[in-house]
């Protein structure tokens, strides 16, 4: 009985012009294998033009544990939307 | 989709910590009435956990399973056409099995444990592929029924409260729609033909009818499954409510090429708008699940020795991987 190959993450640019986005994962036994299973496995309708794959434990991830103390610098600064901003009636263009 | 390896570096995906204490239950089933997602590394309670890792993985393994049904076609398939377009279900139905054993593996188990609990006759797959293909127009009736049916289920398992099952079944929903047309399409073909060839669609609709509504699992009153997980926003739907749905849409398309649903007992109920069906016969579906329908054994060996024969092909990748990163190295 032989171990899993090691897992891969999958991310596709649907089309030029949009980012890689996460489609999946697939085991391989490397690179290479990885990068023709994610093609067989997720692009068998012409979904992309352009594959990334990664080793599942090279991806370095925040905890959702934690999420409330590691996103809380950004919550109490709210002037950094343009609606935290007055301009008087009748200004245009801005 | 979050995957093990992701979360085997936290060190805690089962977060055994943090107890199933009734301040945990109760807001985690909070997130879960206001149609938050749940994730890979959330809290959930082990329950929703082990719940989930058996419906997929049983889920994979029918879509790995149901290959074979077809595939006992694939080299008899009547055109060019149907062979092409009968090859890349079956390859569908291997992507499906992919994407699903991936999201069973963000839960925590392995990939090569949910492969030998199939193999080892632990786990289970869907009743409806231990019914043997006996003419081509099984395959018009498997596209049309059996992933007509497929789709009633799993259309609803698109808004599940797991979000890599959810996304998951996104992808499987969008590729399915493809797989009925061309099953009823296969059956339109056969209906508008000869004689003989209308005997033989009415023929697999006689043998595939009633194992296509068993497949939507027991009656309510009998789905021991049903209420935890219609809380757990797992299921939509009960049992029996999607099997409604199925026969409702069904006859229609059956009557529309001329081809009689076997059931006496049939009738269109006006006043409710729906079509009322006859009782199932449960025995069979019990027998099928213990292991004893018609080919419950030949599709058991058959995945056994696929496996088997493919070990050389693995341990050869896995070589060429290790000399590859030695040359890289030195």
């Amino acid at each position: 009985m032989s171990k899993d190959w090691p897992l891969y993450e999958v991310f596709i640019r649907a089309k030029s012009g949009l980012s890689h986005r996460h489609a999946g994962s697939v085991h391989a036994a490397d690179d290479e294998m990885a990068l023709n299973h994610a093609r067989d496995v997720y692009t068998r309708r012409n979904e992309g033009v352009s594959i990334w794959v990664v080793r599942s434990s090279d991806i370095v991830a925040s905890d959702p544990g934690d999420a409330d103390a590691f996103f809380e610098p950004a919550r109490d600064k709210i002037y950094r939307h343009p609606t935290f901003y007055d301009i008087p009636d009748g200004v245009e263009n801005i | 989709m979050y995957t093990q390896g992701l979360d085997q570096k936290t060190g805690d995906r089962t977060q055994p910590g943090k107890a199933e204490s009734p301040e945990n239950l109760a807001r985690f089933q909070a997130r879960v009435d206001a149609e938050e997602k749940i994730e890979a590394k959330d809290w959930m309670p082990d329950a929703y956990r082990q719940t989930l890792i058996r419906q997929i993985s049983q889920h994979a393994h029918s879509e790995v399973i149901g290959m074979q049904p077809e595939g006992n076609w694939l080299t008899r398939a009547p055109t060019l056409r149907r062979k092409s377009i009968l090859l890349a279900k079956v390859q569908d139905e291997a992507g499906h099995g992919l994407y699903l054993y991936s999201a069973a593996e963000t839960l925590g188990i392995s990939r090569e444990r949910m492969v030998d609990q199939l193999l080892a006759g632990k786990a289970k797959y869907s009743s409806i592929f231990n019914y043997p293909t006996l003419t081509w127009a099984d395959i018009g009736a498997i596209g049309w029924l059996v992933d007509g049916a497929a789709i009633m289920n799993q259309i609803p398992l698109c808004r599940c409260s797991y979000g890599p099952y959810s996304r998951a079944m996104i992808r499987v929903c969008k590729e399915e729609s493809f797989h009925q047309r061309q099953g009823y399409e296969i059956m339109v073909a056969l209906c508008r033909g000869n004689d003989a060839q209308k005997e033989m669609a009415q023929d697999a609709l006689n043998r595939w009818w009633w194992p296509s509504l068993m497949m939507f699992g027991p009656s309510d009153k009998d789905s021991k499954h049903s209420a935890q997980s219609m809380a757990w926003k797992i299921k939509r739907f009960t049992n029996d409510e999607l099997r409604q749905k199925f026969v409702d849409v069904t006859v229609p398309q059956a009557e529309f090429i001329g081809l009689c649903v076997p059931d006496d007992d049939l009738e269109f109920d006006a006043e409710s708008g729906h079509y009322r069906y006859g009782e199932i016969d449960w025995r069979e579906f019990t027998e099928i699940l213990a292991g004893n329908g018609p080919c419950n054994i030949e599709r058991m060996k058959t995945r056994t020795e696929a496996h088997e024969n493919g070990a050389w092909v693995r341990e050869a990748a896995e070589a060429n991987a290790a000399k590859r990163a030695a040359r890289a190295a030195a």
